[in-house]
């Protein structure tokens, strides 16, 4: 199987006024097309610096980042802006949705960016009708239950076919039903779509669904429990 | 990201909080209309009063006495200096020469004074001027009734009188069918021979107002001057409107002469027209851009406004930006977005600014007219194109600061922001 995420010696370092924080020390792992990982780590792990570095938020201090053939570490901030993209779709906790904007337009915004504009009305809408949503096209953000905006959210993240999808606490803002659902909707997407997904969370629940957990402790792979992960 | 996708969702945005953008359109609007106003206003009292300075006849030049290197003042205003001598007739009679001047064509020297002119128990104070039969033609004056001055009133130094519309409405009530009554002027009785044809304001003050008598008589009677030939003004017609500067200049050469005044030093001033013209040409000039930079000041203020309301919009939607960055916007797709909505703003309030300073305009214009001012406010494409232009370039350059630190944001930053 081909890779689509190689990570070599990743290192973070964020200067707060004088200190030095070492958020990643050297992190160093593959992801195969695919598959379903989670990223697990107690508070201050570096998990969340992992996830905006995976995600092409924020470039990694040193060591060689690899998407899907693409080597991201060194690329200017409009080159990562057109990698998100392409290749990298986004689902917050919080939603994250426009509330201006219908729940069309909220999916239709990443082929806004992505300069298409044929066909890019009914790829919204086969996006919409994917997570079931089909007849909440025109409802606006908070005219959908929380349930019904994450899935806009998964709809939005999916609409440029992304090589991955990056779910970060997907279900947190959720009730336990909801986020089962959201949980299923996610990983049926990648069985239907062979979508590569990513999912950050420190719900031990959620991790035991996913085919693979890589653990962070202090900025380092926490490789102490590494066969519990797996299913 | 297209031009036209950009400003939709420009619209969409600055919908989404109508108060906030109306707020800031308003200040457009108020810096916008304040310039067409007042330019319109500037211009229009230009016009006005280029206008009526073209009004007091063609061809026309002034002669007094007096040197030009003092600040101008009016005919007789007795600014000359010791050695200065009066203008008098002579120097009339030697204009009106065609040898020496062929470029005049008719001379009118007038002697001036004030006086209270009565008419059973009605009485007026006005400016009463010795005048020639030649005045009448050489300041265009038509008469409305009755006959002008002539020669045989001149050498009879006849007690008649010639009165403009507004004198007579003053003491008769009315400016018609007066030509044969008998008036007092200074409590000496004169008939009233002729009426003038209302001419309107001029920038001299109302030459209505006013009563003709023959030069002699004023001189023997009513206006006493040290020396007896002496005039107080002289206007000279020229044969034509090119032939002006010449006339000014054989005018100047006949004075100097029989005056034996000095090289460069002239005891009296010909003023033309133009002068005139040139002259208010430029205090309204100054007026006019006076009153656009205080209006500008407050366009300046609106622009202000704007980018302060942007500098909110930005800090409030740093999710949005964040967000936006993450689904792949680039730098110069959030720049566009924040420089289109400020281009939308000061664009909307410049439109509707137009609008509103036209009808300011106007309003004023009718205010004018209702006061009797013979005043139009002219709205010209200049001052729109510049306050257009002028609001757009406020839009861009006030949007600019916040709509990049916007496209600075860090993505990671951003999204992070409560």
């Amino acid at each position: 199987m081909d890779l689509v995420i190689e990570a070599r010696d990743l290192k973070k370092t964020y200067k707060m006024g004088e200190i030095e924080v070492h958020a990643l020390r050297g992190v160093s792992f593959t992801i195969q097309r695919g598959e379903v990982v989670s990223i697990m780590g107690p508070s201050g792990s570096g998990k969340s610096t992992m996830m905006n570095t995976l995600g092409c938020l924020d470039r990694p201090t040193s060591g060689d980042y690899i998407l899907d053939g693409e080597s991201v570490a060194e690329m200017t901030d409009d080159q990562l802006a057109s990698v998100r993209n392409r290749k990298v779709g986004f689902v917050f906790q919080s939603f994250n949705l426009l509330s201006r904007l219908t729940a069309l337009g909220n999916v239709e915004l990443p082929l806004r960016y992505a300069g298409i504009t044929e066909g890019r009305r009914d790829r919204a809408k086969a996006a919409l009708e994917a997570v079931g949503l089909g007849d909440r096209m025109t409802h606006r953000p908070y005219e959908l239950s929380g349930g019904q905006q994450q899935r806009v959210a998964v709809a939005r993240s999916l609409v440029n076919n992304p090589a991955i999808i990056m779910a970060d606490e997907p279900t947190g803002n959720l009730d336990s039903k909801v986020g089962k659902e959201i949980m299923n909707l996610l990983l049926s997407l990648n069985k239907d779509l062979g979508t590569t997904l990513i999912i950050v969370t420190h719900d031990p629940k959620i991790a035991e669904q996913t085919q693979r957990v890589i653990r962070l402790r202090d900025g380092e792979l926490d490789t102490s429990g590494e066969a519990e992960g797996k299913k | 990201m297209t031009f036209t996708q950009a400003i939709l969702e420009a619209l969409e945005s600055l919908n989404g909080n109508k108060m906030r953008s109306g707020l800031t359109v308003l200040g457009i609007v108020i810096g916008v209309a304040a310039v067409i106003a007042m330019l319109a206003v500037g211009n229009g009292a230009q016009e006005s009063i280029t206008g009526s300075i073209s009004s007091i006849g063609t061809n026309l030049l002034f002669v007094f006495s007096g040197s030009q290197d003092g600040p101008p003042g009016g005919p007789g205003s007795g600014r000359s200096g010791n050695n200065d001598r009066p203008l008098t007739l002579g120097d009339a009679d030697a204009i009106s020469d065609p040898f020496a001047a062929p470029s005049v064509e008719l001379v009118a020297p007038v002697i001036q004074g004030n006086g209270v002119l009565t008419f059973s128990g009605e009485n007026t104070s006005t400016t009463i001027s010795g005048v020639t039969p030649t005045y009448f033609p050489v300041r265009n004056m038509e008469l409305a009734e009755g006959e002008p001055i002539n020669e045989e009133h001149l050498l009879g130094r006849m007690s008649v009188v010639i009165l403009g519309p507004e004198t007579a409405i003053a003491l008769f009530g009315h400016a018609d069918g007066v030509v044969g009554e008998t008036i007092r002027i200074e409590g000496q009785p004169f008939r009233v021979i002729g009426v003038l044809v209302a001419k309107g304001g001029g920038a001299f003050g109302s030459e209505d107002d006013s009563a003709y008598i023959p030069f002699t008589t004023a001189q023997a009677r009513l206006i006493k001057r040290s020396s007896r030939d002496q005039v107080d003004v002289i206007f000279v017609q020229a044969t034509t409107a090119e032939s002006v500067p010449q006339a000014a200049e054989e005018i100047s050469n006949i004075i100097r002469t029989r005056h034996r005044t000095p090289i460069g030093y002239d005891d009296f001033t010909v003023f033309t027209q133009q002068d005139f013209l040139s002259t208010f040409e430029t205090i309204t000039g100054v007026l006019t851009i006076f009153l656009g930079g205080i209006a500008g000041i407050s366009l300046l203020v609106g622009g202000i406004g704007i980018m302060n309301i942007m500098l909110v919009s930005v800090t409030e939607r740093t999710r949005e930006i964040g967000l936006r960055k993450a689904l792949g916007a680039r730098k110069r797709d959030i720049l566009l977005q924040f420089l289109t909505e400020s281009s939308l703003l000061s664009l909307i309030g410049g439109i509707i600014g137009i609008l509103f300073g036209w009808f300011i305009a106007f309003v004023v214009g009718r205010v004018a007219i209702a006061t009797g001012n013979n005043f139009v406010p002219v709205v010209g494409t200049d001052a729109i194109i510049l306050s257009t232009s002028f609001s757009a370039i406020i839009g861009l350059f006030f949007g600019i600061y916040p709509a990049s630190r916007a496209a600075n944001l860090e993505p990671v930053e951003a999204l992070r922001y409560e």
